[in-house]
């Protein structure tokens, strides 16, 4: 057989990042590279610097140092010139033009729904938004991607016309899942996606986000404590402590034969039922 | 004699145990190996050897310490212990297969599906990946109304059902085994040897622990017989070694069969 195909595409690079709010407080010297199709993890303990991290890396909040460098420019690209690969530096591009790409290319699940959602309007509504912001005009298609969105998070499309203020934390989770993906966004940045749930609806999260993350061909940087939902979603683990990131490589490697002392301290410190 | 898919050649490993004051294990020294394709290469030696050490440097969850293992095809080889982590996941993809010894149970997730997984990830048609799980799933009699349910409260014997289908549905064209018949019934452990004898067939290289001898002998074209001086204790036995550890392969390569 011939060799196989091991390269992807670079999509989202991080150039020597720093965004420091104290010493050891925040990220600094991170760099990587994300290629089309993987999940990276970022893993580490409260205050490691793994949200700010995303934060830099979403777009939210620009970095002291260093560069955030997005590849634009497939064809139906918005964010690039269609058919060209085109390095956007992400902090360099106007506000607005930052503010379309993380409206129509890229996608991002806060931890806690509440975030993420509009509770007070319809979660047909919520789903519709960003089809909306993307010049979808059409009721009845806007309905009808909202239906069949809740219907692929395991939500009830009866109720369409609910407000999410009277779903519980595990629907409205989905419904903010579904919110982000309905646009079919190439990036998506997840903050402890499972953080504030029970462990069985955890479960019945995580299956659907490892489903959708394969059936639309995800590219997904997720941050998250827990080491089990890295696991299971991640291809790739970033280990992170102090700001820095202390050991990288394939999750069942750095789970089974972690190098550093905090990643073995880490992963010899979790309890296995 | 066709020439080899996987080869290793002075492998080393050693495991660095920072919470025991950086304590060095090692657990292998200067390895070699040569598996060809349509070849079953069985693992010898007695239990905490180290051989399932082995099989996950291949799988990539090991780092390797020292020396090379290398995958030959037509068009070049490529070396494993120096591949960046986001090749890995599409070279288990479409290349190396894994039959753990026990199946990582993924809660919500039917035995079906987890049959299907290695196929649907290369993006096969669901009906036809469905056709195949069941396929499988009924060759190793599992019955066919814990289909539909989660693995997670299956009996060992038929967990280890659910990840030999798995293991064997994506027909990779390398495959490893780490005890793939540990807790099957004779009718069941006949359905392994024939998955085994038909992946020969397509031409699949696969290395592969034994414990059942009967399985071993039909299934082995050769042994690798690790020897060495061994310190046995504790409960792990993966981490548990000497401070000199020889594996070599028997020279010639006797045919067992």
């Amino acid at each position: 057989m011939k060799r196989p195909q091991l390269e992807r595409p670079a999509l989202l690079e991080a150039r020597a990042i720093q965004r420091l709010y104290g010493p050891g407080k925040g990220c600094e010297e991170i760099d990587f590279t994300l290629h089309q199709g993987e999940v990276l993890g970022i893993v580490g303990e409260s205050g490691s610097g793994k949200s700010t991290l995303l934060r830099v890396l979403s777009g939210l909040e620009a970095p002291d140092r260093g560069q955030v460098v997005y590849h634009a420019g497939e064809a139906g690209s918005v964010g690039g010139s269609p058919g060209k690969d085109e390095a956007l530096d992400l902090y360099a591009i106007s506000e607005a033009r930052r503010r379309a790409l993380l409206r129509m290319e890229w996608g991002l699940v806060h931890q806690n729904p509440r975030d993420g959602l509009r509770l007070g309007v319809s979660a047909g509504a919520n789903v519709g938004e960003r089809l909306m912001a993307l010049g979808q005009r059409h009721y009845g298609e806007l309905r009808a991607a909202g239906q069949d969105w809740m219907g692929r998070v395991e939500l009830d499309p009866a109720r369409i016309d609910d407000a999410p203020q009277t779903f519980s934390g595990g629907m409205q989770q989905r419904l903010q899942i579904a919110r982000t993906l309905v646009t079919q966004p190439r990036l998506v940045f997840m903050d402890e996606p499972t953080g504030g749930l029970d462990v069985s609806v955890q479960a019945r999260l995580l299956d659907m986000l490892r489903t959708l993350t394969r059936e639309l061909g995800l590219s997904v940087i997720l941050v998250t404590h827990d080491l089990a939902v890295a696991r299971l979603l991640a291809h790739r683990l970033m280990v992170m402590r102090r700001g820095r990131v202390v050991e990288a490589g394939l999750t069942d490697q750095i789970l089974d034969d972690p190098q550093h002392p905090y990643t073995q301290l880490l992963v010899s410190s979790v309890l296995t039922p | 004699m066709t020439s080899p898919f996987l080869t290793a050649r002075r492998l080393d490993k050693t495991f660095v145990l920072h919470a025991q004051g950086g304590q060095a294990l090692p657990v292998m020294r200067g390895l070699d190996l040569s598996l060809s394709p349509g070849k079953c290469l069985v693992l010898a030696g007695r239990s905490g050897i180290g051989k399932s050490t082995l099989l996950k440097m291949v799988n990539g969850n090991y780092r390797v310490s020292g020396g090379q293992l290398t995958l030959h095809f037509e068009d070049g080889e490529l070396e494993l212990s120096a591949l960046p982590a986001h090749a890995w996941h599409l070279l288990r993809r479409d290349v190396i297969g894994y039959v753990s010894q026990f199946l990582r149970v993924v809660p919500r997730v039917s035995a079906r599906e987890v049959v299907m997984e290695p196929l649907l990830a290369r993006g096969c048609d669901v009906s036809e990946a469905r056709a195949r799980a069941e396929a499988l799933l009924a060759r190793l009699n599992l019955p066919e109304r814990l289909w539909e349910l989660a693995p997670g409260t299956f009996s060992g014997g038929e967990q280890q059902r659910v990840n030999i289908a798995r293991g064997f549905i994506a027909e990779h064209p390398l495959l490893l085994l780490d005890e793939p018949t540990a807790s099957l019934d004779a009718a069941n452990r006949e359905v392994v040897v024939q998955l085994i004898e038909e992946a020969k067939a397509r031409g699949t290289a696969m290395l592969g622990i034994f414990h059942d001898e009967e399985v071993r002998e039909r299934v082995a074209d050769r042994l690798l017989e690790l020897e060495g001086h061994m310190l046995l204790g504790g409960t792990d036995a993966d981490r548990t070694a000497s401070d000199h550890t020889s594996f070599r392969q028997t020279d010639s390569g006797e045919s067992l069969s």
